[in-house]
């Protein structure tokens, strides 16, 4: 396809009017008399419509088509927005990203939009019909003006335009226009076009061109162009001159007759345009204040779109550099050189804040994920019957890229288990002398290398009866393991495979996978979630992930004369014990750790390890976890904490058990990264 | 298959005194021995990983991967980088040699069998100046099923 190149940025473009879209109708839908925002609307349904066109989507122009005339409709103050509207409006944004998704996967963007057209042309033409009685007919004039505009170029000239007009008249000049077709085969038409320009400017002053002087020069025509053109020269001269120049099909030139009609025409519209004025006058003051607001947030947020490639590219370059950077640490450690310490200092300095501004670039506001969820909490609220108002906190709130695309799936079951499983029916609430309307918050912080993410609602909590007799008798736990559980414990029973406690199952969620794959998401993301919750008052699921996946913290061990890497983030402490301290449980080797008995895991032995040494009396071990289960890796000795860049083992090699990748440490050689959540199961 | 009939400038190399080709488009680096990570729970002739200029690239001890004696590392021991097109792995072999432009009608098809070993992973046996030199079929060498049989077979 001749476009590829455009397509790209057709697809990102399309995707953000599309997002505006929704979030604008959320807003219109709370204040319909808020004419602003219907303007915004019609202007991302109007360069949708306009890109989709240039592309050659034409199901898509068509909906948007239908759409901005609805909007437009709107704006004129000739329709009122309702809940039903807004219904129709939604549905057709909905399609529209269907459409624009396609494409994306490279589909043709093609979708069967008759109904919603129809439906859409209803709503325009329905509520027009009313007006028309009220404001004689001149609504149908505009409409007729839009048609038979092809036919008269200069209709719609503003007083500006008509005053020159008048003047050039009285002041004995020739009101021409002028319209110029060029050759089939013309090659550069905008340079004729420059060309013809040239010889008009010579002999009069054009004012007015249909298409515009801009759309020409960017050769946005056909073959056929109108001039509106002022000069003392005859109609005949006029078109000899422009005939010069080269690759002219056929020049016609008229005496350009400014009806009477036309001029009716624009004052009535001029009335028109007043009207709505004074109504809008009372807006504009907020209007002035708005689009002051914009333009500050505009300059603040000035961007260049860059290919995520080109970002991981620099990533690359830039985790060699840490390697080499540990190198030269090491080195001049062992030198003690002080002019070589000194600069290798500034540079690790230096490097560091690179490193800062690189991971910074990678990240991007989680507001990316967040506002989809307002239409699917709309949605969803209305399919349940239910009264919900989200609230958003914290969608500034930056992660890396990589996280971002993974977290929205498990987000979009969390959000729908809150409002199926969690808040109540209004009538319920009301019982429980609850507001009636359902809170959901999304709480999005960061805190140390973290970010945080939580989702709380003031719902009917998790009950814990209800739980563990549903685990019972899916026999994820037994009846007495039940009784010791806490109730922590007891709520993350519902992430585990093959539960759902909906008595009923229902579409939106309860198909009693979900939860499970949710954590096992977030746990691949390198993070945890927590569910705390208390009957009757509501729940919160915490989801806590690390900032970056490719740059991390670890604590360097070593075992034997092998060094290993354990992520700090899933370091609870270090110790060292002695032999004495260890006890034996199922044959198991457990030590009682402040209170709690927790398993040993020889690294040695599962690592395979060649031993030499015989085992001392004193161990050193790690205290891991995974959720709330611990496991304490014995090692020979810590090394110390370091930043290491995360490497894959290849291809080859692919899955290697109990070990998520490789590092380069900062002599050079590889030390693996233990997976310490297949050690603890 | 292609690989080696199509272009005959092969990389000679050594193990267990017999000669081995490898096209010479593929080879990314020679490099001498050092030190090699070793990754646990791997097939047994996957000696480890070594950093290779920034990445991570896995080590094959070709003798073990033929079923050969083990031999000890000598001066003249390399490890081959060899380029596939995911992955980049390294070859210990005995030692390496010169370029050498094998002619395609010095090759011939590899017979059934050669000495002990099952060689599905010889493309072809070529005479070169009374050499006799075998060529690898690098697809075979590193198939993910030869990783695995050798990786369950320790472990069962």
């Amino acid at each position: 396809m001749e476009n590829n190149e455009y397509l790209e940025v057709f697809i990102e473009e399309s995707k953000e009017h599309i997002q505006s879209l929704n979030d604008q109708l959320l807003i219109l839908e709370n204040e319909p008399e808020n004419m602003d925002t219907v303007g915004e609307i019609f202007r991302s349904a109007h360069t949708l419509k306009g890109m989709a066109a240039t592309m050659g989507f034409q199901d898509l122009a068509d909906l948007t088509h239908k759409m901005e005339n609805v909007l437009d409709a709107v704006r004129n103050d000739q329709v009122k927005i309702t809940s039903e509207i807004i219904d129709v409006i939604f549905q057709a944004v909905d399609q529209l990203e269907g459409m624009v998704l396609d494409i994306a996967e490279g589909g043709d963007g093609s979708s069967d939009v008759q109904e919603l057209v129809n439906t859409l042309q209803a709503i325009e033409s329905n509520q027009g019909f009313e007006k028309i009685n009220e404001s004689t007919a001149k609504i149908t004039d505009n409409v007729t003006k839009v048609v038979t505009r092809d036919q008269a170029h200069f209709d719609q000239l503003d007083q500006f335009e008509l005053a020159i007009l008048d003047q050039s008249k009285e002041n004995g000049f020739e009101n021409l226009e002028v319209t110029v077709k060029l050759n089939d085969n013309c090659l550069l038409k905008a340079a004729r076009v420059y060309m013809v320009f040239e010889v008009l400017e010579q002999i009069g002053e054009v004012i007015k061109a249909d298409p515009t002087v801009q759309e020409l020069e960017e050769e946005n025509f056909d073959l056929q162009f109108h001039v509106l053109l002022v000069t003392k020269d005859s109609a005949e001269d006029v078109k000899q001159k422009i005939l010069k120049v080269s690759e002219i099909e056929e020049v016609i030139v008229s005496t350009f007759e400014q009806g009477e009609n036309v001029q009716e025409e624009n004052d009535e519209k001029d009335n028109v345009e007043k009207q709505s004025n004074e109504v809008k006058e009372s807006s504009k003051n907020k209007t002035a204040d708005d689009s002051k607001k914009k333009a500050g947030k505009g300059v603040a947020n000035k961007t260049i779109r860059v290919n995520i490639d080109r970002l991981d590219g620099l990533m690359n370059l830039f985790e060699e550099l840490v390697i080499d950077r540990g190198r030269l640490e090491q080195i001049s450690a062992n030198l003690k050189h002080a002019e070589l310490q000194e600069t290798v200092e500034r540079m690790s300095r230096i490097s560091g804040d690179l490193q800062n501004i690189i991971l910074n670039m990678r990240m991007v506001p989680i507001e990316q994920v967040f506002n989809r969820f307002p239409r699917m909490v709309r949605q969803l609220s209305k399919d349940l019957g239910k009264k919900i108002n989200l609230e958003i906190v914290g969608a500034e709130t930056e992660l890396d890229r990589t996280v971002i695309d993974e977290i929205g799936d498990p987000l979009v079951h969390l959000i729908r288990n809150a409002l199926d499983h969690g808040i109540e029916t209004p009538e319920k609430r009301q019982e429980a002398g609850k507001n009636e309307e359902g809170h959901l918050l999304l709480e999005a912080y960061h805190s140390g290398n973290h970010v945080f993410i939580e989702i709380s609602d003031d719902g009917a909590g998790i009950n814990r009866e209800k739980v563990v007799n549903k685990a019972v008798s899916n026999h994820v736990i037994t009846e007495e393991e039940a009784k010791q559980l806490t109730d922590k414990e007891v709520y993350q029973l519902i992430m585990s495979s093959g539960f759902s406690t909906a008595d009923k199952i229902s579409d939106v969620s309860g198909r009693g996978v979900g939860l499970d794959v949710v954590k096992n998401t977030i746990e691949s993301l390198g993070g945890t979630i927590t569910i705390e919750s208390e009957e009757g008052k509501g729940s919160l699921f915490s989801i806590q992930l690390p900032l970056t996946l490719s740059i991390i913290s670890v604590l360097l061990v070593e075992v034997e004369k092998e060094k290993y890497a354990i992520p700090l983030s899933s370091i609870i402490e270090t110790a060292i014990i002695s032999r004495s301290d260890i006890l034996n449980a199922h044959n198991k080797e457990v030590i009682d750790f402040r209170g709690k008995v927790v398993p040993l895991i020889d690294l040695k032995n599962v690592f395979e390890v060649p031993s030499e040494t015989e085992d001392d009396e004193l161990y050193s071990v790690v205290i891991i976890r995974k959720g709330d289960k611990m496991a304490g890796l014995v090692v020979d000795t810590f090394i110390g904490q370091q930043e290491i860049v995360l490497k894959s083992l290849g291809d080859y090699l692919g899955d290697v058990f109990a070990i998520s990748g490789a590092t380069i440490l900062g002599d050079g050689q590889v030390a693996l990264i233990v997976d310490t959540n297949t050690l603890i199961n | 298959m292609e690989e080696v009939t199509s272009n005959h400038q092969s990389i000679i190399i050594e193990l267990d005194k017999e000669e081995y080709a490898i096209p010479v488009e593929v080879v990314g680096a020679i490099e001498r021995m050092q030190h090699i990570t070793r990754v646990p729970k791997t097939a047994n002739f996957v000696k480890g990983v070594i950093n290779l200029r920034g990445v991570v690239t896995p080590i094959i001890d070709l003798r073990e991967r033929f079923g050969m004696e083990k031999a000890e590392h000598t001066e003249s021991t390399r490890i081959i980088i060899i380029h596939m097109e995911n992955y980049d792995v390294g070859f210990i072999v005995d030692a390496a040699y010169d370029v050498l432009y094998i002619p395609e009608d010095a090759i011939e098809p590899a017979p059934q069998v050669i000495g002990t070993v099952d060689a599905d992973y010889i493309g072809g046996v070529a005479k070169v100046d009374k050499r006799l030199i075998m060529l690898l079929e690098l697809e075979k060498v590193l198939s993910k099923e030869s990783y695995q049989a050798a990786f369950l077979g320790q472990e069962g």
